[in-house]
């Protein structure tokens, strides 16, 4: 796509190894410290996975084999939490995608106020989950929270509705909360997309006459898909670990969580950090493989993109 | 490992300083919630300025579970940022190892005078790892005019207070106070709630999940029937958002006026009567109903102690101040401004304490045979039995499983998490 700043010498030459050489030097203490931070953290969890580590017993670990992955295989809580995780990730990813689509549409034409509406879109995104998840837990609570008031006084409900209780209904309050919270986010990148598209395409198109519903699916579409897909993994990828609006949103029981909540609670609460790590390894293999078939799905994206 | 968990302790505990600067610096860990708080920063302030040290009050979370997990991690990893930690009746067998032997610092004597059971269940391995400071017993609380004003009296059975509680609430709601509900109680999925339904089981004398030789007994018609009889309130006499409500939650929607009955701690009591509060003078505290005619009226131990950590760099000034804190005196003290109720038997007597809190001697009985939960025998185990219990609870309560399956399918989980009975 881009000129690069000064031509590429050709491979294997002189300048192209040193080149490479300070390259690495460059990245060297990027390196270091992410290996310190994340990768040995990493490391050391996928090692207490193996072990009968606790938190209540002050003696050294011993190494138990699978045994751990074996325990939560056979935990149904284990699978709840599964369930429970994908369908707030599939739901929440969607729906997040399809508001932030239509509300980036709506920003990228010209009107008055265009900047002024851009930055405030962002509010919700820029507080902090727990608060905004604390702030919602009152909205939402069945005596004093203003959304059963609002829905009593329109009159679609003919009692107050104890939302974060039932285990359904508190997806649906999750799944609102997420989707209020980072449709801003999904809106800055697609708008971010929106804005490097060429003017010319779209004169192109209003002399051809065609209709605007045609335009985005046959031009904007396809011009954004690239950006929209890192968006869109993105977002799954942090779905995926989500804690915070479980734990503060749900009664906690087993059956209401997700696997962030669940690897908690038996690091923490049970003092099982064998467990636990073993649940929080199952989930990063799975944010892995995530990750994985995204690259391989996006390299042709990618290539296409390139050509 | 330490110096992560270390790290991880320090940011999530949040350090109150206080003023005044002497030869030691105790950090306390006492209690997060207003009252008691303030209570509890009273007292050290008081044992500083008398031996001229220094205190410093550290708060954490509010709810148990989440402390525990909070003191673990620094007990864990040998922190010594807290020299005196406040533990749940439950935690001595969790936590007992790394706590210091009291013994040496507090006279025989001066432990003679607490509740033995207490002291007893503090004494682990021998060694008295924690001092008692105050218990807790389940109690009933009910609106003294709303009862007199529909002619009814306070219920001596669980059918009684959902009889009375239906047609109070109702009446009210008529009355043009739709905001109205009979009975709040604490039915979050988390500690309390297995304290509330284990009255209820209790009460209907179906045992107390574990017996103390180890054996699960959890599936058995009483405990059946009692955990269908709660789940009867939902929805009728209590708001479906008891399943998320916790001390606090119960209480705001009591002492705002708003509900016939409450199950709660003695703490309420003070709270209820502060000269803010709407129904001050209008509350009446009982002990909880029995199951049915040939049951009997139950609450849940419970009660916090004082303990000094393993790893604190002040461990006779700890002790000192523990030993202060839970000194008839400021028993009496905390008595009489937060109706904490005393571990020392003589002030069951004191006529202040009476005044300030009639229901501790008519109540008596409720305090000294309440209901243990089943710590002692499951052990380390004893949070997953919490957790697996409440869950079964809550699933009920919340209508999405039948008590007959629920219980049985927690006898089996329990028993293989028993290995026999031998935990």
């Amino acid at each position: 796509m881009e000129e690069s700043a000064s031509p590429t010498p050709a491979p294997g030459s002189m300048l192209a190894r040193q080149r490479v050489r300070s390259a690495w030097l460059f990245l060297l203490p990027t390196l270091v410290v992410l290996a310190g931070v994340a990768g040995w953290p990493l490391f050391r969890t996928f090692w207490f996975a193996f072990t009968n580590a606790s938190l209540a017993d002050p003696g050294p670990p011993e190494y138990v084999g699978m045994e751990n992955f074996a325990t939560i295989w056979d935990d149904p809580d284990w699978w709840q939490s599964v369930r429970n995780t994908f369908l707030f990730t599939g739901v929440s990813v969607t729906l997040e995608t399809v508001l932030g689509m239509v509300i980036a549409l709506t920003l990228n034409t010209r009107f008055r106020g265009r900047g002024v509406l851009r930055a405030a879109v962002l509010v919700p995104w820029a507080i902090p989950t727990v608060v905004s998840a604390k702030m919602w837990g009152w909205m939402f609570h069945d005596v004093y929270g203003v959304i059963n008031e609002m829905l009593l006084h329109v009159g679609w409900i003919s009692g107050p509705i104890a939302w974060t209780v039932d285990p359904k209904l508190s997806m649906v309050a999750i799944i609102a909360v997420d989707v209020w919270k980072t449709t801003p986010f999904m809106t800055l990148l697609l708008l971010a997309a929106l804005q490097m598209l060429p003017e010319e395409l779209y004169e192109a198109a209003k002399l051809d006459g065609a209709h605007p519903v045609m335009v985005f699916f046959r031009i904007t579409l396809p011009l954004i898909r690239g950006p929209m897909m890192v968006a869109i993994i993105f977002r799954v990828l942090d779905a995926l670990r989500v804690f915070d609006l479980f734990y503060i949103l749900t009664s906690n029981s087993s059956e209401s969580m997700s696997m962030a909540v669940y690897a908690r609670q038996q690091m923490f609460e049970f003092q099982d950090l064998g467990l636990g790590a073993a649940a929080a390894s199952l989930l990063f293999g799975l944010i892995a493989l995530f990750t994985v078939v995204y690259l391989v799905l996006g390299r042709d994206s990618v290539a296409q993109e390139a050509a | 490992m330490r110096h992560v968990l270390f790290a991880m302790s320090v940011a999530t505990t949040l350090v109150v300083p206080t003023v005044a600067s002497a030869a030691e610096t105790v950090a306390i860990a006492c209690g997060t919630v207003g009252k008691e708080f303030e209570l509890c920063k009273q007292g050290s302030e008081a044992w500083a300025k008398k031996t001229g040290n220094e205190v410093k009050l550290v708060s954490g979370p509010t709810d148990a579970s989440e402390q525990l997990t909070v003191f673990q991690q620094q007990l864990s990893a040998g922190s010594s940022d807290i020299d005196v930690f406040r533990v749940d009746i439950i935690w001595p067998g969790i936590l007992g190892a790394h706590f210091i032997d009291l013994k040496p610092y507090i006279s025989d004597d001066v432990v003679q005078q607490h509740f033995p059971a207490i002291v007893k269940n503090n004494t682990v391995d021998g060694k008295l790892v924690a001092m008692p400071w105050f218990t807790d017993a389940g109690v009933l609380y009910y609106r003294s005019d709303l009862l007199e004003k529909h002619g009814q009296k306070p219920p001596a059975t669980w059918e009684e207070l959902a009889a009375t509680a239906k047609l109070v609430q109702d009446a009210e709601r008529k009355a043009g106070n739709d905001k109205m509900v009979g009975f709040v109680f604490e039915a979050k999925a988390a500690e309390t709630l297995t304290c509330n339904a284990l009255e209820w089981i209790d009460s209907f004398g179906g045992g107390s999940i574990v017996a103390d030789d180890g054996k699960v007994t959890i599936d058995n018609p009483k405990a059946i029937k009692a955990i269908q009889t709660a789940a009867s309130w939902i929805g009728t006499i209590s708001p479906q958002g008891v399943l998320n409500y916790e001390e606090e939650g119960a209480r705001g929607v009591f002492q705002s006026g708003n509900a016939v009955f409450m199950r709660n701690w003695p703490y309420a009591w003070a709270l209820s009567q502060a000269p803010d509060s709407p129904v001050k003078g209008k509350v009446g505290v009982v002990a909880l109903p029995k199951g049915g005619a040939d049951g009997k009226s139950s609450g849940t131990l419970g009660g916090w102690n004082l303990a000094v950590s393993k790893y604190s760099k002040h461990q006779k000034a700890a002790a000192d101040l523990v030993k202060y804190l839970t000194s008839s005196e400021e028993q009496k003290r905390r008595a009489i401004q937060g109706s904490f109720n005393p571990t020392i038997t003589s002030l069951y007597k004191d006529p202040e304490v009476l005044k300030a809190n009639p229901f501790f001697g008519t109540l008596l009985d409720t305090f000294t045979n309440a209901v243990a939960r089943p710590a002692k025998v499951t052990g380390a185990k004893y949070s997953r039995v919490s957790s697996d219990f409440r869950n079964a609870v809550h699933s009920v309560l919340s209508g999405s499983g039948k008590p007959e399956e629920k219980l049985k399918d927690l006898q089996k989980k329990l028993t293989a998490m028993s290995k026999k009975g031998k935990w």
